[in-house]
This record gives structure tokens, sequence and C-alpha cells, in this order.
């Protein structure tokens, strides 16, 4: 303000000790603001629709699958008098008091046709044992007391503690079992985390392959787009949006076209094999088998994801003249050094932007290795898609995908940290 | 002496210490049409040469095919008596500035300085002296952390100078450095660029299309049309005795009256205008009576005052078509012999006459100032 008003004739000292004000009185900061805020919110209308859309069909399907995942009321909700019980007891045998509370429930489970839901949920922790929740509710109405002869009578796995423990489990709503399992372990009959016996060890290797498999379909998405998107980059406008639409064809073609049109190039009796045998390459005898495995779902989802990868990487690769390179060389530099310490460095956003894309889009990918995995070539996306779909555990699928989000959460975190995040460029 | 210049295409007369040289270099990109076509060109250590010429006229070409980054069709490029025509830019230890300034911009200055000493392997204290130099040597020794983005055009191209000067390189070329700046910048960065050519004594190969920067800066300039170079020269002999048509349009502001040859004796034409006038002109490159010429003439050699006029002045009748005003100088555009931009420039001194459109003048100049050229 000092030397505002030492500036002299126009702004003068009692400008700035008057606040200004509008035509009626109003101190104009505050009708400034006014006006202002009223704009924001009639800008704020026009996004309204897609703020709603977002919340409905991305916030709140990710939050209900994140609750699903550790909560499940099927056995509290229907198995009232048990779980009271268990709350009541913590820790104990199961007594003739349990028995007869187990009794009411299956009665009233029998009147309400719940017994499957509840034997479902004992089922996820304890397989085999959705039968004897049928079969018990069945015959419930008659059971007399003693109930605990009565009901082991009707199956002696009913004292089994094992079942017992899974009950305990199922009792509370709230629970880390689904995680447990979707890192392949368990609770013993005594309530410790423990490993599942080998043969039964599925999720933390697929998750482990999941990821290899990512790294490597990304690792080599980057070795081919890297060139191309360089080419792309440097010709003519005109030649180089041909070479574009080339590069965006498979876009406009149906995943599954191109996912059956590589079945049908590199199957056994296949395109690839049989030109193969025909140059007398490979013996007929022993065919290359580069589908339903690993080979095949690697190819296909590079041809798939690639264009994921060129796209960031010519949007980076576009504006960066060939001055520099020239520069560089002039300064001294072989191509090589010129490569390496000038344009590449200047291409990282592309390379970071594409690789996470890549990346995260081939951990969840799930129709090609559906379709040319076989049996090795199957992703955890598989496996949620079977508790979806097949086995209708909605709480292990959910678990299993939120390991999945958690892990490329991780990832996107540690990018941040080594690239950071606003060093990414998509175009 | 006048007509002694005609000759003066050629080069290698006026230099002995060869630094760098073009012998019969061609360029051609398509295999059909040559870009450059026979240049012949011979530059000396320590001299400022500047390639002047119209775009396309092959003179970028040419500093491409110096730098490495274009190989010649054919012909010899040699840098200190050795041919270089196959050996790579990084080799030829050229230093460089570009018109967009070319630095990384992933880099801070003092990366970008230090990139050419790097991958010369030099030691980390030999590299820090070096780089301090170099920015004083441009006055930009507190820029050394920032960022490319983070500075103005003007200090840019200060950084990429310093770049280009870091490892002392014996000969830089600079490919329209200035082109992007203000005029006001751009006259400060041509004194600078001058005095560390003096300082240092390299030799500079400088490319631009501004006549202006041509004439102030350089030693000699070679002005380049249509692949050739059409004079190589000393500013003040390309501007007061350019050798044809295409140099005296080129460079500053020139008249021109058409005419035909009448007469041609020893140092002096006599051509008849084509209103009919005969009028006295140095001959330059015409060869004979009979041919067509055009007779340049420069604004600022034309008077109009009787008591001004120089002795032996070939005097004509004009009409003033309009005056523009342009602060130190008054440009008066009138009709002279049939052609109607014919431009006299007169200073804007206190008292100077004010013409006004219409008015009718007796204007005169010397016959050595009226040069009889080739028609384009």
């Amino acid at each position: 303000m000092a030397d505002l008003s030492a500036n002299g004739a126009i702004t003068g000292s009692n400008v700035a000790v008057t606040p200004l004000s509008t035509t009626d009185g109003r101190s104009l900061k505050t009708a400034l603001a006014a006006a202002q805020s009223r704009a924001k919110r009639r800008a704020l209308l026009l996004v309204l629709p897609l703020l709603l859309f977002i919340l409905i069909s991305f916030v709140l399907p990710i939050g209900q699958m994140l609750l699903r995942s550790v909560h499940n009321d099927a056995f509290s909700a229907n198995m009232p008098v048990l779980s009271a019980w268990f709350d009541e007891n913590p820790g104990k045998a199961p007594d003739e008091a349990a028995y007869s509370a187990l009794v009411s429930d299956l009665r009233q489970a029998r009147a309400d046709k719940t017994a499957g839901l509840i034997g479902t949920r004992v089922n996820y922790d304890l397989a085999g044992s959705r039968s004897m929740f049928t079969a018990a509710a069945r015959k419930a109405p008659e059971l007399e007391p003693p109930y605990r002869d009565a009901v082991l009578a009707i199956n002696a796995d009913w004292g089994n503690p094992a079942l017992w423990q899974a009950m305990r489990s199922a009792s509370t709503p709230y629970t880390a079992n689904f995680y447990l399992a979707a890192l392949d372990m368990t609770r013993d009959p005594q309530g410790n985390i423990v490993r599942v016996e080998e043969s039964r060890r599925i999720y933390v290797s697929h998750f482990v392959k999941t990821f290899v498999f990512s790294g490597v379909i990304t690792a080599i998405c980057l070795i081919l787009a890297y060139p191309v998107a360089h080419m792309l980059a440097t010709l003519p406008l005109g030649k180089s949006n041909l070479l574009m639409i080339l590069v965006l064809l498979p876009f406009w073609t149906s995943l599954l076209v191109r996912t059956t049109s590589w079945m049908v190039l590199l199957q056994e009796q296949g395109v690839v094999n049989n030109a193969l045998v025909a140059t007398g390459t490979v013996d007929p005898a022993n065919r290359l088998s580069m589908m339903y495995n690993q080979t095949g779902t690697v190819i296909a989802m590079v041809h798939i994801l690639l264009p994921f990868m060129i796209l960031p990487l010519y949007a980076v690769m576009r504006p960066i003249k060939p001055h520099y390179v020239r520069a560089a060389r002039s300064l001294g530099a072989s191509s090589w050094t010129a490569f390496r310490q000038v344009y590449l460095p200047q291409t990282l956003p592309g390379i970071g932007a594409g690789a996470l894309l890549v990346f995260i889009l081939a951990v969840g990918y799930y129709i090609t290795p559906a379709l040319v995995g076989g049996a090795s070539g199957q992703m955890i996306s598989n496996f949620i898609a079977y508790h979806m779909q097949s086995s209708l555990n909605w709480s292990m699928a959910a678990a299993l995908a939120a390991i999945l989000l958690a892990a490329v959460l991780l990832l996107y975190w540690l990018y941040d940290r080594l690239v950071g995040i606003d060093n990414i460029k998509l175009g | 002496m006048s007509t002694a210049t005609a000759a003066r295409i050629n080069p290698e007369d006026d230099v002995k210490d060869s630094f760098v040289s073009f012998e019969r270099v061609q360029k051609s990109y398509d295999g059909e049409t040559l870009v450059v076509k026979d240049l012949n060109l011979t530059i000396a250590k320590g001299e400022f040469l500047t390639m002047l010429g119209p775009s396309g006229s092959g003179k970028t070409t040419c500093l491409m095919m110096l730098a490495g980054f274009e190989t010649a069709t054919s012909g010899e490029i040699l840098l200190a008596g050795r041919p270089i025509n196959s050996v790579p830019p990084h080799k030829r230890g050229i230093g460089m500035v570009f018109q967009n300034y070319a630095l990384f911009p992933h880099m801070t200055v003092g990366e970008n300085l230090a990139f050419p000493l790097k991958v010369r392997g030099l030691g980390k204290a030999e590299r820090d002296a070096k780089i301090v130099r170099a920015l004083d040597m441009v006055q930009m020794g507190r820029l050394v952390n920032r960022r490319p983005a983070q500075m103005s055009g003007g200090q840019q191209q200060r950084i990429a100078l310093a770049r280009a000067l870091v490892f002392d390189p014996q000969l830089v070329l600079m490919d329209e450095p200035l082109g992007a700046l203000d005029k006001q910048l751009r006259e400060h960065m041509q004194f600078e660029i001058k005095r560390l050519h003096e300082e240092l004594g390299i030799t500079v190969v400088y490319v631009t299309h501004d006549q202006g920067e041509a004439l102030t800066m350089s030693d000699r300039v070679a002005v380049f049309n249509d692949g050739r170079i059409q004079q190589l020269a000393p500013p003040a002999e390309l501007y007061e005795r350019p050798v044809n048509s295409f140099v005296a349009q080129f460079i500053g502001e020139n008249n021109k009256l058409p005419g035909r040859i009448e007469a041609l004796g020893q140092g002096v034409a006599t051509v008849r205008l084509v209103t009919g006038e005969l009028i006295d002109a140095t001959p330059v490159n015409i060869t004979a009576a009979g041919q067509e010429t055009l007779v340049s003439i420069r604004p600022e050699r034309i008077e109009f005052k009787p008591e001004m006029m120089p002795a032996g002045a070939h005097r004509i009748g004009a009409q003033v078509l309009d005056v523009i005003y342009m602060g130190d100088v008054l440009r008066v555009r009138m009709k002279v012999a049939g052609s109607e931009d014919f431009v006299m420039k007169c200073r804007n001194t206190l008292g100077q006459r004010r013409f006004k459109p219409g008015e009718l003048v007796e204007i005169g100049w010397h016959p050595e100032d009226a040069r009889a050229l080739d028609p384009i």
C-alpha cells in the first residue's frame, strides 16, 4: 500500500484506506465472491450427471465389492440362536446347549427354506458341509432331546471340531477368512492362522503368475511399440496418419474375433504350425504347442494391448524435434549416447504412461486367458470369474479382486514415488 | 575498379589460410534437382562468414553438410585440410547453435553444458571450470541450476551459445540463431556474438536470411540463390558494388530502371531508358551494346538539392507519388522514367523539405552509383 500511494497523483493516499464498494453500497469484495460462487455452482450443475454416473456405476459397486469381501451374514442372520451361543461361550467346545441351539435354528431354517444358504456359507470354510446342513434341516422337526446324540445320529461328522470352528467363524458377519483363503491360508481347529495343505495352494502362485505375466507382456509391448511409435512420430503427417489407422484397426475389431483368429493361427493344426511343417522347419511329429498355454496367452495379449503402449509413446515422441538429437550429435555424442541421454529421457513420461496402462489392463485381463490360456495360462482374473459365475462364492471373488486392486494401487504408489505421477503423459 | 569486382565470384583469390573448404560440392535430395550446384568456397581460420539467401537457396543445406547431418552428393568438404565427407557429426568437433536453441529440456543449464564435456570424458573438476568460464562468457553464471523452460528466449540463446563454445571448438556453425528473438534483443545478441568471435578467435559460419544481420556481423558474406553463391564479398562491397541484379535486389533497398545499352565504353555505359532518356551508368555484368539491362541505384545516393548535387551528376525529372515518414528518414516514392516504385531517401533533418504528392522535382545521382546489371 505504501508504495502504491507513493506512486502519486492518481492513486492518492486516501484511496487505499476506503474499502471499495458497489454502487448500492455493498462491499465489492463480498459482491465479487458471491457472483463467482454462483458461477461455480452453475458450472458444477453441468458435471453433476457425470458425477452421479460415476458414483452409481463405479464407486458404489466397488464399495459393495469391498464390503462383500469382509461381510457375509448368511449364517449369522439365519442361525441367530447358535450365533448367540457362540458369542456367549468363546472358545468352548459344543455342549448340549449348543446342539439345542443348532436344532432350534435348523427347524427355523427348514421353515424359512434357508438351510442351503447357511450350508453354502459354512461350505466356503469347510468343503462338503453344505449337504449336512440341508440333510439335518430336513430331519430337524422330528428330533428329540438330547439333541447332541440325535444330531450325531444323523451324521457323525457333526461332532467334527473343524465344522464347529467353521460355524463359529461364520457366526460373525464380518470376517477376514475370505482374505485368508485368497492368500492360501486358513484357521486350524484351534483358530490359529496356518497355510493350507500344499495341494490346495492355488491363489498365491496365480497372483505371482499374473504379475509376472503382466510384466513380461508390458516389456514385450514396450520393445515392440517403441520403434513403431518413433517411426510414426518422425514420418510426415499424411503417412503417419495412414499407419496410425493400422495401429488402431485392432481397436475396431471385436476382441473375440481377434482372440479366435489367434486360435486359428496358433493351434497345433493351425496356420503357423502348418507353414512351419511345410517349410520343414518343424518336424510333423512334434508340432509347436502355442495355444492353450502361457505362450498363447502372452502372444494374444501383447497383440491386444500393443496400441495402449504405442499411443502414449507416440503422443510424447511427436513433439520431440529432431534437432535435439542433432544438437547432441554436434556436441560429440555418438548416436547411441544421443539416444540414451537425450531422446530416451524425453520419452520417459510416455513409457511410464504406456507401461502403467498396459500393466494394469493385463493384470485384470479375463477373456483372452480364458479362451487361449488352457490350464497353464490362467490368470487370477479367471479365478475371480469362476467364483462369480460357478462357485457363487462372491465374497471370495471380492477378496481376490480387492487384493488385486490393492496390489495395483501399491504399484501405482511405487511408480509415483520413483518416477512421479505428474510425469505421466497420455497425449 | 568496379569492373574488377565482377570477376571476384571466385573466392580463392583473397583467402590464404584456408580452414574450411567446399570443393565442387553438389547436393540433391531427390536425385532429380540439385539444391546445391557446384559450390566452391574457402573459409579462412578466424573468419566470420555468413551464408545469406532466401529460403530454399541452399544455404542451410550447405551448413548441414558441413555439420555432417547431410552428405554431399558429390564433391569434397575439407576441414583443416582433412576431407570430412565420411566423418560422422560427433567426431567433427564442430560447435553448433540451432535456430530453436535445442537445449535439452530434461537437463539444467549446468547439465546441458556438461554434456559435450562428459561425452569427451573430462573429469568433474575440469568440467566445472569450463562450464563456469563458458557461462561467464555469456554473462549467465547465475542460471546454472535453471531448466530451459524457466528461461526467456534470449537467455536460452545465450546458454545455447555457451554450450556450443564450452568444448573449445575451432569452428562454430550458427543456423539462424537469432530468428526467434525480438528486434532489440536480436541486435544486442549480434553484438555479443561478434564480441565472442573476436575474443575467442574462432571461425564462425553463420546462416541467416536477414541481410541486416549479415552486413553488421560478417567479415565476408556469401549470397546464395538457386543453389549457387551469387557473390562472396565483404559487407561494404556487397552493398555498394553488387555484381548482379539478384544481389542488388536482395541486399538493401534498390531502385531499378529498365533500359537498353546504347554504347559500352571503358568503365562507362550509355543506357537508353524505356522513356527515351539517355543516362550514363557503370557497367557490371553486361558485355555488349544492344543488351537489355536494369540500372540499379541505391535510394540514399539520390539527391534533389541543386547545391548538393555531385559533380557530373545525371539529372532527371521526377513526380512525387507519396511520402512515408520513417522517423530517421523520409522515404519518398516517385515516378521516374516510367517506373513508379522509384524511392529516394532523405535524412529527417531540421528544415528538411517536405514533399507533397504530385509535386514535380528534379533529382540526380552520380553515374558511378548507377550500376548497369543483367535484367532478371
